[in-house]
C-alpha cells in the first residue's frame, strides 16, 4: 500500500510541473506586463524603468523567467499583493481555511443524501421511489449553483428570516453560541454546493449498483442466505463505490468551481471570493497564486481518490 | 449527417444483421422492409419512447423560437428607459416586469437568450471539433502520439477550469475587445475558453470508439480494399463513433450556458450592457427584496434550457446505443 502511494505521487509531480507550465505559459502569452503602469507614468524617466526591468529579469528568455519562478514559488516566496501590502501566502493562509471547511462539509452533505438514495433506488430499478429520485436528480443538476443560492437567499433569509444571507467572519459571541452562529450562516452555503454535488453523485451511485448488483457473487451472497441487508451493505455497495471514487475525483474542478460561486453569493471570505476581488483588482500575483494553490489542491483531491481507490480495491496497489 | 450514416456499407451491414436474424425468406422483400426503416428513424421511434426527452424537445424547440422570433414580434427596446415604472412587478405592459431603470425584462430576457444559446452552441463546435481531432488522431495513431495526447488530456481534465477560466478573461479581455470590438471580442474569447476546456470527455469517447472500430470487419474489409487510412476513418470509423459524441455535444451545450452564465454572474463575462441571462440574473439580484421577478425570470429561462438540453441528452443516449433493447 505505501509502495503504491509512493507511486501516486510520483505520477502527481509531472501533473503538478505541467500545471505550473499551463500558468506560466498563459501569463507570458498574455499582453501587457506589470510595468505598465510605470511605463504610462510620466514621472519614472526611463532610465529608471529599464533598471528596474533588468533588476526583475523581465528581458531574459521565457525559460529563464519560469526556472525563476518555480524556484520562488517553491521556496515560499510568493510576493505581496498589489492592492493589501500583504504577503500572498499570508492573505492565502488567512482564506484557505473557510473554503476547506465549506467544502469538505458540502462532500460530506452529498455523501449523505446520494449513498441511501442511489443505492435505495438501484435495489428497485424503475419503481416510483427511482423515478421520483431520479427525476429530482436531474433537475438538482440542471440547476446553476448561482440561481439555487439565490433561491435559498429569497426563500430562508428574506422570507422566512432563518438564516443570515451574509456571512460574517467578526462574530463578537464566545463559546457555544460562536459555534452556533458559524454554523448557522453556513448552512446556506453548503447545502447549495453539497444539493449540487449530492444531484450528480446520486446517478453515479444508483448506475455503479446498478452493475454490481446483477454479478454473480452476489446472487451467491444471497443464497448462502445473508440477509438482503448485509448483501448490499457489505458486498454490494463496497464494490459499487469503486468507480464511483473515481467519478467523484474527476468532479472536483466543477466542485472547486461551485465554491468560487457560493462563495462570492454568500459573501463567504473564502480563496474563491478573494481570487474574484484580485481580478477584479488587477491584482496578479495573487490571482497567480490562487489559480496554483486550487490546482494543487485538485491534484491533491485526486491523489486522495487514488489512496481510497487502492483501499476499495486491493488488487489496484498490488498490480 | 443522415446520408453519412446511411452509406453503402453500414446499410450494407444493417441489411446481413437482418437478414441473419429473419432466416431464410424472399430476397428483395427483405432488403426492402429494411431500406424503410433508417437508422435515423429508428433513433427517432426510440427517442420518442422517452417521455420527457420528447417533451423536453417541444419545450426547448418553442424556447428557441421565442428568442430567435420574440424580438420581430415584442417590438419593445432592450435600453428603453421608463422611470414611471421602475422595479414594477409582471404586467400586461411588461409580461416579466421591469428593472431599477425601467427597461423591460422580457425584452432583455429575449435578446440574451440568443446571446446564451450562440455562446452554447458556439462552444459545443468548438469542444465537439477539438475532441474529435484529438481523440481520432489518438485512436489511430497509439504508440508515444496516443501517449502524449491522452496525458495532455488528463492534466485538462485535472486543471481547475473555473479559476483559470477567470484567468484567461482576466488577461486577454482587453487586447480582444480592441481587435474585434466590445460584443465580438468577449464573444470569441468566452466561446474559446469555454470549448477549450470541454473537449476532453469527448477526446476520450472518441479514442475509445476508434481503439474499438478499427478492429471490426468492415473495416478490415475497407482497409482490404485498399482505403487510406482518412477514407477509413471519414467514412467508416467516424460515422459509426457518432452516436456517443452526439450525446456529449447535446450536454455541452448546456455546460456552456451554465460556464457562460457563471461568467456574466461573477461581473466577468459580457458588458453590463449586453444582457445575458447570467448578466441580468447578477444585476437583478442585489434587489430580490424589492423585485423578485428580476432575477427570477432569467434564472428560470437558464434552468428550463439546461434542464430540456440535459433531458435530451439522456433520451439521445437511450435513442443512439445501439445495445439497448427498448
Amino acid at each position: 500500500m505505501l509502495n503504491y502511494i509512493f507511486r501516486r505521487l510520483l505520477i502527481a509531480l509531472p501533473s503538478l510541473l505541467g500545471i505550473s507550465v499551463v500558468l506560466f505559459t498563459v501569463l507570458a502569452l498574455a499582453p501587457g506586463d506589470p510595468f505598465e503602469e510605470l511605463a504610462t507614468n510620466p514621472n519614472v524617466p526611463a532610465e529608471v524603468r529599464m533598471m528596474l526591468r533588468q533588476q526583475f529579469g523581465l528581458d531574459d528568455p521565457v525559460w529563464q523567467r519560469y526556472l525563476r519562478w518555480l524556484t520562488s514559488m517553491l521556496r515560499g516566496d510568493w510576493g505581496f499583493s498589489f492592492q493589501s501590502r500583504v504577503n500572498v501566502d499570508q492573505l492565502i493562509l488567512q482564506r484557505l481555511p473557510t473554503t476547506i471547511v465549506v467544502i469538505g462539509l458540502s462532500q460530506v452533505l452529498a455523501i449523505l443524501i446520494a449513498l441511501p438514495v442511489g443505492v435505495l433506488a438501484a435495489v428497485k430499478p424503475y419503481s416510483w421511489f427511482d423515478r421520483i429520485a431520479s427525476t429530482i436528480a436531474f433537475i438538482g443538476f440542471s440547476l446553476p449553483t448561482f440561481f439555487t443560492g439565490i433561491v435559498f437567499i429569497l426563500f430562508f433569509s428574506i422570507y422566512l428570516g432563518w438564516f443570515p444571507f451574509v456571512y460574517r467572519s467578526d462574530i463578537s459571541s464566545t463559546g457555544w453560541q460562536f459555534f452556533w452562529d458559524h454554523f448557522k450562516q453556513s448552512i446556506m452555503p453548503i447545502s447549495v454546493l453539497g444539493l449540487f454535488q449530492a444531484a450528480s453523485m446520486m446517478r453515479y451511485v444508483r448506475s455503479a449498483v446498478l452493475d454490481v448488483i446483477r454479478l454473480d457473487y452476489v446472487t451467491t451472497a444471497r443464497s448462502k442466505g445473508l440477509t438482503e441487508r448485509t448483501v448490499i451493505t457489505k458486498h454490494v455497495v463496497r464494490n459499487a463505490l469503486i468507480p464511483v471514487v473515481t467519478l467523484v475525483a474527476l468532479q472536483m474542478p466543477a466542485v472547486f468551481g461551485g465554491a468560487i460561486v457560493t462563495e462570492q453569493i454568500f459573501r463567504v471570505p473564502g480563496i474563491g471570493s478573494l481570487l474574484i476581488d484580485a481580478i477584479l483588482r488587477n491584482d496578479t500575483p495573487v490571482i497567480m497564486a490562487v489559480t496554483f494553490v486550487l490546482s494543487c489542491l485538485v491534484i491533491f483531491f485526486n491523489l486522495l481518490a487514488d489512496v481510497i481507490y487502492g483501499w476499495l480495491d486491493p488488487r489496484i496497489s498490488y498490480g | 449527417m443522415a446520408d453519412v450514416i446511411a452509406d453503402p456499407d453500414s446499410a450494407g451491414a444493417q441489411r446481413v444483421s437482418g437478414g441473419g436474424m429473419l432466416g431464410p425468406g424472399p430476397e428483395p422483400q427483405l432488403g426492402k422492409v429494411v431500406a424503410s426503416i433508417s437508422p435515423w428513424q429508428e433513433a427517432w421511434r426510440r427517442f420518442k419512447r422517452h417521455r420527457l426527452a420528447y417533451w423536453s424537445l417541444w419545450v426547448l424547440g418553442i424556447m428557441v423560437l421565442a428568442v430567435l422570433l420574440g424580438p420581430l414580434v415584442y417590438k419593445v427596446g432592450i435600453n428603453d428607459v421608463d422611470f414611471q415604472s421602475r422595479l414594477a412587478g409582471p404586467s400586461l405592459k411588461h409580461p416579466m416586469g421591469t428593472d431599477d431603470l425601467g427597461r423591460d425584462i422580457l425584452a432583455r430576457v429575449l435578446y440574451g437568450g440568443r446571446i446564451s444559446l450562440a455562446v452554447g452552441m458556439a462552444a459545443m463546435l468548438m469542444a465537439i471539433t477539438v475532441g474529435v481531432l484529438i481523440g481520432a488522431v489518438a485512436g489511430m495513431a497509439r504508440g508515444w502520439v496516443d501517449a502524449v495526447l491522452m496525458w495532455v488530456t488528463d492534466l485538462f481534465l485535472s486543471l481547475p477550469q473555473l479559476p483559470l477560466l477567470l484567468l484567461l478573461i482576466f488577461l486577454f479581455r482587453e487586447p480582444l475587445k480592441q481587435a474585434f470590438g466590445l460584443e465580438l471580442g468577449i464573444f470569441i474569447l468566452i466561446v474559446t475558453v469555454i470549448g477549450g476546456f470541454r473537449w476532453m470527455p469527448v477526446a476520450r469517447l472518441v479514442r475509445a470508439q476508434f481503439f474499438s472500430l478499427r478492429e471490426k470487419e468492415f473495416v478490415e474489409a475497407a482497409r482490404a480494399l485498399g482505403a487510406t487510412t482518412p477514407r477509413q476513418v471519414v467514412r467508416h470509423i467516424l460515422p459509426n463513433s457518432l452516436g456517443p459524441v452526439i450525446v456529449a455535444a447535446t450536454i455541452d451545450v448546456a455546460a456552456a450556458i451554465i460556464a457562460e452564465s457563471t461568467l456574466s454572474f461573477l461581473g466577468l463575462g459580457f458588458p453590463p450592457d449586453i444582457p445575458t441571462w447570467g448578466r441580468i440574473l447578477y444585476d437583478g439580484r442585489d434587489y430580490m427584496d424589492l423585485a423578485v421577478h428580476w432575477a427570477m425570470f432569467p434564472g428560470l429561462a437558464i434552468f428550463l434550457t439546461v434542464l430540456t438540453i440535459n433531458f435530451i441528452g439522456d433520451g439521445l443516449r437511450d435513442a443512439l446505443d445501439p445495445r439497448r433493447v427498448l
